[in-house]
């Protein structure tokens, strides 16, 4: 099982819960398996052409998926996953 | 009615109300404070503004705050310093340093946002504030938290200077130092924030926190005359005070302060943390984000939340951006010290080091009136200069010793 932080934004569809839990191989498909799961997710997550929003940032165990392979990251059973927008600085 | 109609998100538009909410539920955009510009029209004037008091809350028609129960009183209003010796040195006529390292209480530009966000975290009923902070920030939210009886938690990361540390324990907030970088600070706050009713500054009070910067546009065009500068060089972390002068300037405008906005909008980074200006060099509207490696500590934010603003607000004032190293940075620290007696921490040294070679490109021109902001004060990043600084002379007691090392003629002088 791969745990999914939920942030607030998103906890309406997510009927509340702060963590949800996947068994997706990759970020995308995990996006694909939320959002069967939780419909509307992935409209918020990703814009019209299907990339993730400019303002979206996807952790994997602690790491920036643009410092791995950005969407197509694989996951793997035990791996921790934070979903966290863009904040400011300083 | 309200100066604040609303908050509205950047990307979308949709509006929310003026609660702690910091993220657009639709598409993750980040929220922005809706004025009724309408209604402030009515009554604002340069007369208003100059008969208020001396701190950036003369500017308070502005500034997303209902009453005037105000944490930090004393913020803002720092010095305009016509530079004439480091104008002369970098040959331009009018240049300008905006002096943000005497700002009270904790010696930076952060003491004018947080001022905004916890006046604000109070009227929206908070009793704990925290912020994720490079220092400057932390240092500011637990000095004005001690002096609101807020409780605080400051997250900062595990490689902080000396002074910046001491700077926030001092107050005795709760000081979280995080194995990691400012990134990995950030992203663990976020999520903090999601789980306790806290007042995050830069995080669920992010879209008041932010407008406090604005007051270094207004303070800059008052001081001058009201009359706006030609070019602005400024240091980027998130990217959000440069995109805040952009539109404190355009504030300006729409309500009648002055005719009009020609200011280029310059940006600065360190080499080791310069997501937004290679973005920019390279021509493209997006950044990628960095691991840091900079002694630019206060700026080394691998993704900048606000660069993407950034990057529009520099391109559509078609004014330019820049990175230097740290060799540069330490050396802009040093002139600006030398010349105008102001020592400044390592993003002052970012910012004079990026005037410098935006001069030298000829991108901004001698005649051309000049205003570099310097915001944070040198005395807190020491390590950063303490090995190029030298040494004092040692002697003895003795007028022989003095004269001795000095070599002094009868009419003084002389030389160690």
């Amino acid at each position: 099982m791969i745990k999914v932080r939920i942030p607030t934004p998103l906890r309406p569809l997510t009927k509340g819960q702060g963590e949800v839990e996947t068994k997706a191989g990759s970020v995308v498909e995990m996006i694909e398996m939320l959002n069967s799961a939780h419909p509307g997710i992935k409209d918020r997550l990703c814009d019209e052409t299907g990339e993730l929003r400019r303002f979206v940032n996807i952790y994997v165990n602690e790491e920036d998926i643009r410092f791995l392979k950005g969407k197509d990251t694989s996951l793997k059973d035990g791996d921790e996953v934070s979903i966290v927008p863009a904040i400011a600085g300083g | 009615m309200s100066k604040m109609k609303a908050l509205v998100c950047r990307e979308c538009g949709k509006e929310y109300p003026t609660k702690a909410i910091h993220v657009c539920e639709m598409c993750f955009g980040p929220l922005e404070v809706k004025y009724n510009y309408d209604e402030i029209k009515k009554t604002i004037s340069r007369k208003k503004i100059e008969d208020g008091p001396r701190s950036m809350w003369r500017y308070i028609d502005l500034l997303p705050v209902e009453g005037t129960n105000f944490v930090g009183p004393h913020a803002g209003f720092t010095p305009l310093v016509r530079a004439k010796n480091l104008g002369a040195y970098l040959g331009l006529d009018e240049l300008y340093i905006k002096n943000d390292t005497v700002n009270h209480p904790t010696l930076s530009f952060k003491d004018r946002v947080v001022a905004v966000a916890l006046t604000r975290a109070r009227e929206l009923g908070f009793e704990t504030v925290a912020c994720a902070s490079t220092g400057n920030l932390a240092n500011s939210v637990a000095a004005h938290a001690a002096s609101a009886n807020l409780h605080c938690y400051v997250f900062i990361p595990g490689d902080l200077e000396a002074a910046k540390v001491l700077g926030n324990l001092i107050y005795k907030p709760h000081v979280v130092e995080i194995e990691g970088n400012y990134d990995d600070v950030n992203r663990l706050c976020s999520e903090i924030a999601a789980e306790h009713g806290w007042a995050f500054v830069n995080i669920n009070i992010r879209p008041y926190y932010a407008e406090g910067s604005k007051t270094l546009a207004f303070e800059t065009v008052e001081q001058l005359g009201w009359k706006t500068p030609d070019q602005v060089v400024i240091p980027m972390a998130s990217g959000s005070l440069l995109t805040k002068i952009w539109k404190g300037l355009h504030e300006m405008k729409a309500l009648g302060l002055i005719d009009a906005v020609h200011t280029k909008i310059n940006g600065a980074q360190a080499e080791g943390c310069s997501p937004i200006s290679t973005a920019f060099k390279a021509g493209r509207d997006f950044f990628k984000p960095v691991k840091p490696q900079t002694i630019a500590k206060s700026l080394a934010i691998g993704n900048p939340a606000d660069g993407y603003y950034a990057l529009k607000a520099t391109a559509e004032s078609h004014g330019s951006m820049d990175m230097v190293t740290d060799a540069e940075v330490v050396e802009g620290i040093q002139l600006l010290a030398q010349t105008e007696g102001i020592f400044a921490e390592t993003a002052g040294g970012v910012t004079i080091g990026v005037l410098k070679k935006l001069v030298k490109q000829g991108v901004i021109k001698k005649d051309e009136v000049t205003v570099a902001y310097v915001t944070g004060n040198g005395l807190k990043t020491q390590e950063a200069v303490i090995d190029s600084v030298g040494r004092p002379v040692r002697i003895q007691p003795s007028l022989v010793a003095f004269e001795k090392t000095f070599k002094m003629g009868k009419n003084g002088g002389g030389d160690a």
